[in-house]
C-alpha cells in the first residue's frame, strides 16, 4: 500500500497546489471526511470550510467554498470555486463573501433557502475559527 | 501635385501614426501572455470539471429526473445566443468574425422557424448585431470596467443566463466567442452550453464507479450551474487572449503598412525636391545667357 497520494487544489483562476499528501481532511457537505491513501472513490461536493493537507509530517491549511472533491485511491483533487490558503485569507475577504452571500439568501425559498442558510452559518464559523 | 510643405506634414503625421500602432502592438504583446497565462492557469480546473461531470451525466441522461439543465425542456423553439465580444476595436478581423457567425446562426434558426434572442457582452458585438437584429436583444453585459478578468465576472453571466432560463425565457443556449489558436489565428467558436453537453476525455474517469456524497442526483444538480459558470469563464479567457492576439497581429500589419507609406513618400518628396532646384537652376542659368 502506498503511503501517499498524489494532492491537487485548483480554483478556476488558478492552481493552488499540487503535493504527494499523506492525510487530506476534507470539509464535505455531508460532513468532514479524511482522506487517505487507498480511499473508496468518492466525489463529495464541499461546504465553506477549512481543508487540511498532511504532507510529510507537516500541515498546510487552506480555505474553501463551493465546489467538489474527487477522491480516488491515488489522488484527492479539489475543485473549489474560491480557495485561498489560510495565511494569505484576510477576515474581509471572508467577510465579503459572507455579506454576498446573505444578499442572495432572500432570493431562495424551500431546499434551496435551507442550502443558502447553511451556507451562510458555514461562513459565520469559518469566520469565528479565524479570529 | 502636392507641395512640398503638405507632403513633409504627411511623412510627420503618418510617422505618428507609425508610433501609436507600434506601441499598441507592444501593448498587445503584454497583454496577451498575461492572458495566455491566465487561460493556461484555468485549464486544469476546467479539464478535471468536464471529465467528473461527463461522468456524472453519462450516467444520468438515461433517468427520467434528470436536471432541465442536463435534459433540456423538451422543446427547441427558443434559442439564447449570447455573443462575446471584445469592448474594444482595432483588433483586425476578431469582433467581425465572431458576429458573422452569430449573425449566420440567428438566419440559420429563423429559417427553421425558432425563435431567437440575443444577449450580448462586449460592446462592439453588440453594437454591430444591433443593425440588424436590434429587435431580439435581449441584454447586454458591461465589461468595460474590469481590467482583470477573474471568476467572478463569469459568474455574473452565468447568473445572468441561468435566472432568464428559470423563468423559461429560453430552451438552448449557445455561446459564441473566439478559440485561441495562435497569434495569427482565431477561431470563432459555438458552443451549446444549455442543455449541457460534456465532452467526455475518455481516460478512465467514467470507469471507475465512485461514492457519491450527498446523492449523485444532489451533486448534479449543485454542479450543473457551475458547470455553465465555468464554461462561460473559459470562453471568456480564450476571448481575451484572442483579443489580444489578434489585435497584435492588427497592429503588426499596421506598422508596416505605415513604414512602407513613409518610404514611397519619402521618394516622392525627394524626387519633387530634385524638380523643384533643376527649375531653379534652369531659371538661373537662362536668365544669365539672357544678360
Amino acid at each position: 500500500m502506498a503511503d501517499t497520494m498524489q494532492f491537487d487544489l485548483v480554483s478556476p483562476e488558478r492552481s493552488l497546489a499540487s503535493a504527494s499528501a499523506t492525510e487530506v481532511l476534507i470539509p464535505g457537505a455531508e460532513g468532514d471526511l479524511t482522506a487517505m491513501p487507498d480511499h473508496a472513490p468518492t466525489i463529495t461536493t464541499l461546504r465553506p470550510g477549512f481543508l487540511k493537507v498532511v504532507s510529510d509530517g507537516a500541515t498546510k491549511e487552506y480555505l474553501v467554498v463551493g465546489g467538489f472533491a474527487e477522491i480516488t485511491s491515488t489522488s484527492v483533487s479539489v475543485l473549489a470555486e474560491k480557495a485561498f490558503s489560510r495565511e494569505a485569507v484576510t477576515r474581509d475577504e471572508v467577510q465579503a463573501i459572507l455579506t454576498e452571500a446573505e444578499e442572495r439568501r432572500s432570493d431562495h425559498s424551500g431546499h434551496e433557502r435551507d442550502m443558502s442558510d447553511r451556507f451562510v452559518a458555514d461562513l459565520v464559523h469559518m469566520l469565528d475559527l479565524m479570529a | 501635385m502636392p507641395s512640398l510643405k503638405d507632403l513633409k506634414n504627411r511623412i510627420e503625421s503618418v510617422k505618428s501614426t507609425r508610433k501609436i500602432t507600434k506601441a499598441m502592438q507592444m501593448v498587445a504583446a503584454a497583454k496577451l501572455r498575461r492572458a495566455q497565462e491566465a487561460a493556461e492557469a484555468s485549464r486544469p480546473y476546467t479539464e478535471r470539471f468536464n471529465a467528473v461531470m461527463a461522468g456524472l451525466s453519462a450516467a444520468a441522461a438515461g433517468s427520467d429526473s434528470a436536471p432541465r439543465l442536463l435534459s433540456g425542456t423538451g422543446s427547441e423553439a427558443v434559442h439564447l445566443l449570447v455573443v462575446m465580444t471584445a469592448e474594444r476595436g482595432l483588433c483586425g478581423g476578431f469582433n467581425s468574425s465572431i458576429v458573422k457567425l452569430a449573425r449566420a446562426k440567428v438566419h440559420e434558426l429563423q429559417r427553421a422557424g425558432k425563435t431567437v434572442k440575443i444577449l450580448t457582452v462586449g460592446k462592439k458585438g453588440r453594437d454591430q448585431l444591433r443593425r440588424d437584429f436590434g429587435s431580439l436583444m435581449v441584454g447586454h453585459v458591461d465589461l468595460t470596467a474590469v481590467k482583470r478578468l477573474s471568476y467572478a465576472d463569469a459568474q455574473g453571466i452565468a447568473k445572468d443566463v441561468l435566472g432568464r432560463f428559470d423563468s423559461a425565457e429560453f430552451d438552448v443556449a449557445t455561446i459564441f466567442f473566439s478559440r485561441f489558436q495562435s497569434v495569427i489565428s482565431q477561431i470563432p467558436t459555438e458552443q451549446q452550453i444549455i442543455p449541457a453537453k460534456f465532452e467526455d476525455q475518455g481516460e478512465g474517469a467514467s470507469a471507475t464507479v465512485y461514492d457519491y456524497e450527498p446523492g449523485e442526483e444532489e451533486i448534479l444538480a449543485d454542479l450543473l450551474p457551475r458547470g455553465v459558470a465555468t464554461q462561460i469563464f473559459s470562453a471568456l479567457l480564450e476571448n481575451g487572449a484572442s483579443e489580444q492576439g489578434s489585435r497584435m497581429a492588427a497592429m503588426d500589419n499596421a506598422t508596416r503598412n505605415a513604414g512602407e507609406m513613409i518610404e514611397k513618400l519619402t521618394i516622392q518628396y525627394n524626387r519633387s525636391r530634385q524638380a523643384a532646384i533643376t527649375n531653379e537652376l534652369i531659371e538661373i542659368i537662362s536668365g544669365a545667357e539672357a544678360l
